[in-house]
């Protein structure tokens, strides 16, 4: 089997960057060629041989869930592509800044043509640090693109103060901790960390620690989740190294640990029914599971009511068997998640 | 591969190099006419090759052939007609817009569409627009009269070109892929995103749902008596029962059951045999009524991805085959 064509879908709202961060991911010197898909053909000028203009055009599959959507544009723009196969060695989705990235990353999991030869490798969100706050008030587009993102390109700084910047990350933090988050001015950002992320690859998802407790060291703060809870449960929380905490009101994360096995008999019906009834309401889910009697960690991620799950490499020795899982969504009821993943234990 | 109760026709294929994606294949006469990935239009008339630059810098995307002309729709948006000699001639431009899907008549009739657009050509070169409810995916021409078949979003809608009307609306929830004309004009047949087929009998509008497939039906073929409706995307070729009263409540046909997908079709045009071709690359010919088979082609040892069979045709006569697979290889089975 060949290998699969990674494709990078890019984000943002409306002014944030994604052009400059799309012109910059274009024009460096990496030897990789790229195939763009815009939204808008001939819109602002990307500096790129293969442009291709997109209708965005959102279709619901027939399949009785209704946030199966997929976008039927991309699924034929990424047929015609492959006819082409050996010019390029990658793709990148531009969304508008309007667009839910949902049927993006669903069209991956849906189309069996498009999972047959591409693979997703993030959603990489532009946004811009004076007019996020705003639009996470006003566009529940903007809020989904947080929610939903892999990677957070946080923009256009130079334009904030210090004090606004470390306003815009709470607001982004409260809504998404896992997406690894990137300062820039005009979306200078170092490219390895926006291409190759393998978001989505089970292989490649290692570890489910709120991502600003890990990256780039000013706000190095590891507490104690022995207890199952999320980062944005409502007790005694220490404020991480000054970052403000905020809860968002309508879009959370809902973190949860049980400390050793959980029965897989309960575990997945629960999280099938789960994603079931709640799905319109889950964007993301991720687990990294010890399943009793089973020397391999088992792995999920989701989109929506989507799940792919697989075992993956055992527990190594030494390693502490954990079950840990994380839902970012909308309206989420975390007591009922948190009883529901706790009756699961083993 | 071949058990041995096979009987093989492969010495009798000339292998081709079409060094690109072969999008699809028609015969202009005694030549085969292959559009391909690299935008060229690759043409054999026995032993010489020749190649005409239809969309320099592009991709064929699509194409269709009225027996005298291959006309491929680009990535760069235009529609070129390529003759057998290597003739070429440009017959629109829609100015970059990629051209989703195109249909010829053998009366010269075409017809593309690049998005909704939908833009019909007669013969006299006039031409009709239409703009679909959403992306028209999916053409087709009526077996008689100018009227098309325009496969969209949550269902077809029948267009006759030269007039004013609104065209006619055949709903069904989903998204609609491609469509075909039965020969006698009583059905509609498309395939959708769900790898199933749907069906409407024209005649009381009644619905048929084809389900089942593992894949995608990318590639329908009618037989020459108009009875039976190949179609692919199955680890056999599924042929639907289409004479008397249509296929409702009727069993298909399996046969060529192998442990790859069919990826194309093609009846023969005078006798009940169906070529298939498979994403493995292998081909063989299946007579509908013993179910025998000839081995025309052994399945590659390419990725599969690179082997399946991307077009598939017989020319007018029915004494060869063409083919074409994804990864640019092709040929052509004379029969003995």
């Amino acid at each position: 089997m060949a290998d699969k064509i990674p494709v990078t879908v890019l984000t943002g709202y409306l002014g944030a960057g994604k052009t400059t961060l799309l012109n910059r991911i274009l024009t460096e010197p990496h030897g990789q060629r790229f195939a763009v898909i815009v939204n808008e053909f001939g819109e602002v000028g990307i500096d790129n041989d293969l442009v291709v203009g997109a209708d965005e055009e959102v279709f619901e599959m027939n399949n009785g869930c209704i946030c199966c959507t997929v976008r039927g544009d991309l699924i034929r723009i990424l047929d015609g592509l492959m006819k082409r196969k050996g010019k390029f060695d990658a793709i990148i989705v531009e969304t508008t800044g309007l667009a839910d990235p949902a049927p993006v990353a669903q069209t991956f999991f849906m189309d069996q043509d498009v999972a047959e030869k591409t693979k997703l490798d993030a959603v990489v969100t532009v946004a811009d640090a004076k007019w996020l706050t705003d639009r996470l008030k006003d566009a529940p587009e903007a809020k989904n693109q947080i929610a939903f993102a892999d990677v957070i390109i946080l923009n256009k700084i130079d334009l904030v103060s210090p004090e606004e910047l470390a306003e815009v990350e709470a607001r982004i933090r409260a809504i998404n901790p896992y997406a690894a988050l990137h300062k820039t001015e005009r979306a200078a950002v170092d490219i390895s960390q926006v291409l190759g992320r393998n978001a989505f690859d089970l292989e490649r998802i290692l570890e489910l620690e709120p991502a600003f407790l890990e990256d780039d060291g000013h706000h190095h703060h590891h507490h104690d989740h022995d207890h199952a809870c999320g980062p944005d449960c409502d007790h005694d929380h220490h404020h991480h190294g000054g970052l403000k905490h905020y809860h968002d009101e309508d879009m959370q994360s809902v973190a949860l640990t049980i400390d050793g096995d959980v029965d897989p008999d309960k575990f997945l019906p629960w999280v099938n029914d789960l994603v079931q009834r709640e799905g319109p309401n889950i964007l993301r889910s991720k687990g990294i599971l010890a399943f009793r009697n089973e020397p391999r960690r088992f792995v999920f991620q989701g989109v929506h009511m989507i799940l792919d799950g697989d075992l993956q490499r055992e527990w190594k020795p030494g390693e502490e068997r954990r079950s840990k899982i994380v839902f970012i969504g909308r309206n989420l009821d975390r007591e009922a998640i948190r009883q529901g993943f706790l009756a699961c234990a083993a | 591969m071949a058990a041995p109760t096979i009987s093989s026709l492969t010495d009798h294929v000339a292998d081709i190099d079409a060094g690109a994606h072969v999008t699809a294949l028609g015969w202009l006469g005694g030549t085969a006419a292959f559009a391909l990935g690299d935008g060229e239009t690759l043409l054999v008339t026995g032993e010489e090759q020749k190649r005409v630059a239809a969309h320099p810098d592009g991709t064929a995307l699509v194409a269709a052939s009225d027996g005298k002309r291959l006309v491929t729709g680009g990535d760069d948006g235009r529609i070129v007609a390529v003759t057998a000699d290597g003739g070429i001639e440009e017959v629109a431009d829609e100015k970059g817009r990629w051209i989703d899907a195109i249909v010829a008549g053998s009366d010269g009739t075409l017809a593309w569409s690049a998005g909704k657009r939908v833009t019909a050509r007669d013969a006299k070169g006039r031409l009709r627009q239409f703009e679909a409810p959403s992306t028209a995916q999916g053409l087709a021409l009526a077996p008689k009269g100018y009227r098309l078949a325009i496969a969209h979003y949550n269902g077809v809608s029948l267009w006759f070109p030269n007039t004013d009307a609104e065209p006619e609306r055949l709903e069904w929830k989903g998204s609609h892929l491609g469509v075909t004309w039965s020969p006698d004009g009583r059905f509609v047949v498309t395939a959708m995103q769900e790898n199933a087929l749907h069906g409407w009998r024209l005649a009381d509008r009644r619905d048929m749902r084809m389900t089942g497939y593992p894949a995608k039906t990318r590639s329908f073929s009618w037989s020459h008596d108009g009875n039976w409706l190949a179609t692919s995307g199955a680890d056999a070729v599924i042929v639907w029962p289409f004479d008397k009263e249509g296929p409702m409540g009727r069993a298909p046909r399996e046969c060529g059951v192998r442990h790859a997908k069919v990826s194309r079709v093609a009846f023969h045009p005078g006798a009940l045999v169906v070529a298939a071709g498979y994403d493995d690359g292998c081909i063989l010919l299946i007579r509908l009524t013993d179910a025998s088979e000839l081995l025309v082609r052994r399945a590659s040892l390419e990725a599969r991805n690179e082997a399946s069979v991307t077009a598939l045709a017989w020319d007018a006569k029915g004494k060869r085959l063409a083919f074409g697979t994804e990864g640019g290889a092709a040929g052509i089975l004379t029969l003995p």
